[in-house]
């Protein structure tokens, strides 16, 4: 960082990645067969931590649990409902 | 691609604000300058010495969001830079302490995007009410009782008092209907001069509900006409969804725990001023 921005408080750019908020869940959300890979929880999620994926020609929706605060609005926007929740181990 | 909002916030589960923000990056792009007042995105995104921002971010105090925008902005146009500044507050930030500097923005006509997000409360220092705050809901200063329906007031009409200061654009968007929202963060960006976005962010915590239910209360306040989705363009309004049938604002209040104390009249009344809200949109 340059010398001149050294006064006052300053951070790095995207450096609270540290923070594993997955470790926040009482209920996790478990994507089912019956997602078709639409996105509609992508654009829910406020965590951003779910992304499609393409797997065999198919897509379907990924959980990052290292981040999902478990706050279940996937669950409930899903359109086929084909997200269902587990208590948290 | 690099998450522009990186993952890590420490904002509760199903929080609207980092939610809007993802959504706001998403249309926005990577050339820009945040400018964000105190709030609890401020709170959550920037525990020092960790940072959520991928992009240049600089927080000020709660008054003067649009006086440091401002600044940002006559910097970049004086190096020639035409990179977009966005400023970003809560509603305290935008409707009771900023409300002067972005008064001053406006006059100045800065080309700042400015977005308040909406949690109707200081829902950062622990939910107390703001002049956002709707009428009847419970805070931790509005409690109601035996002689206290909890806020006595109607929320502050901010998006008629900056149309009547003539913005050039102004737009009220929810986080129900992303598409929506971002098509109008890409418009707003296109027109020159200050630009207001309204936001509705239901706030888990605040407004007691359970966190799965953001979206759905957002929903819910656009299809019982509490929220009305519009965008106010040199003066012209046009109202982008109109609830063929508006559902009964019931429907949105009883799914809330701030508003559990509504007696019947109580929620009479609420209703009659939205009813009276809509023929004033429609005339307007």
């Amino acid at each position: 960082m340059d010398k001149k921005f050294n006064e006052g408080a300053w951070a790095e750019p995207g450096t609270s990645v540290k923070n594993k908020t997955g470790s926040w869940r009482t209920f996790k959300p478990i994507v089912t067969d019956r997602c078709v890979g639409c996105g509609t929880c992508t654009k829910f999620c406020p965590e951003g931590a779910i992304k499609i994926v393409e797997k065999n020609g198919k897509k379907k929706a990924e959980i990052n649990y290292d981040y999902c605060k478990g706050c279940l609005i996937c669950l409930k926007e899903c359109p086929f409902k084909a997200i269902e929740k587990e208590v948290e181990k | 691609m690099k998450k522009l909002l990186s993952f890590g916030t420490r904002s509760c589960a199903g929080c609207p604000a980092s939610l809007a923000v993802r959504r706001i990056l998403e249309a926005v792009g990577d050339n820009v300058i945040i400018v964000n007042g105190t709030s609890c995105l401020e709170v959550t995104t920037t525990q020092y010495p960790l940072s959520s921002w991928n992009v240049p971010y600089i927080h000020t105090a709660f008054e003067c969001t649009g006086a440091v925008a401002s600044g940002v902005e006559s910097a970049l146009k004086k190096m020639g830079k035409d990179t977009h500044v966005v400023a970003i507050a809560g509603d305290g930030g935008t409707f009771d302490i900023g409300l002067q500097s972005l008064s001053g923005m406006i006059d100045r006509g800065h080309n700042v995007l400015y977005i308040c997000y909406d949690n109707e409360c200081y829902a950062n220092t622990g939910l107390q009410r703001s002049s956002a705050t709707p009428y009847g809901a419970a805070t931790t200063t509005s409690p109601p009782g035996k002689f206290s329906i909890g806020n006595k007031t109607f929320k502050k009409p901010i998006v008629q008092m900056l149309a009547a200061q003539k913005v050039p654009y102004v737009a009220t968007a929810s986080l129900a209907y992303p598409d929506d929202l971002e098509r109008k963060v890409k418009k707003a960006l296109t027109i020159k001069g200050p630009k207001f976005i309204h936001i509705l962010a239901p706030c888990p915590i605040s407004w007691r509900f359970d966190s799965s239910e953001t979206i759905h209360v957002a929903r819910l306040a656009v299809e019982t006409g509490m929220w009305i989705l519009c965008e106010i363009e040199n003066g012209k309004i046009k109202i982008n969804v109109t609830p063929s049938e508006r559902k009964p604002v019931k429907d949105y209040l009883s799914l809330q725990g701030r508003f559990k104390h509504l007696k019947d009249e109580d929620i009479k009344k609420i209703q009659e001023k939205v009813d009276d809200d809509w023929k004033a949109y429609k005339k307007y």
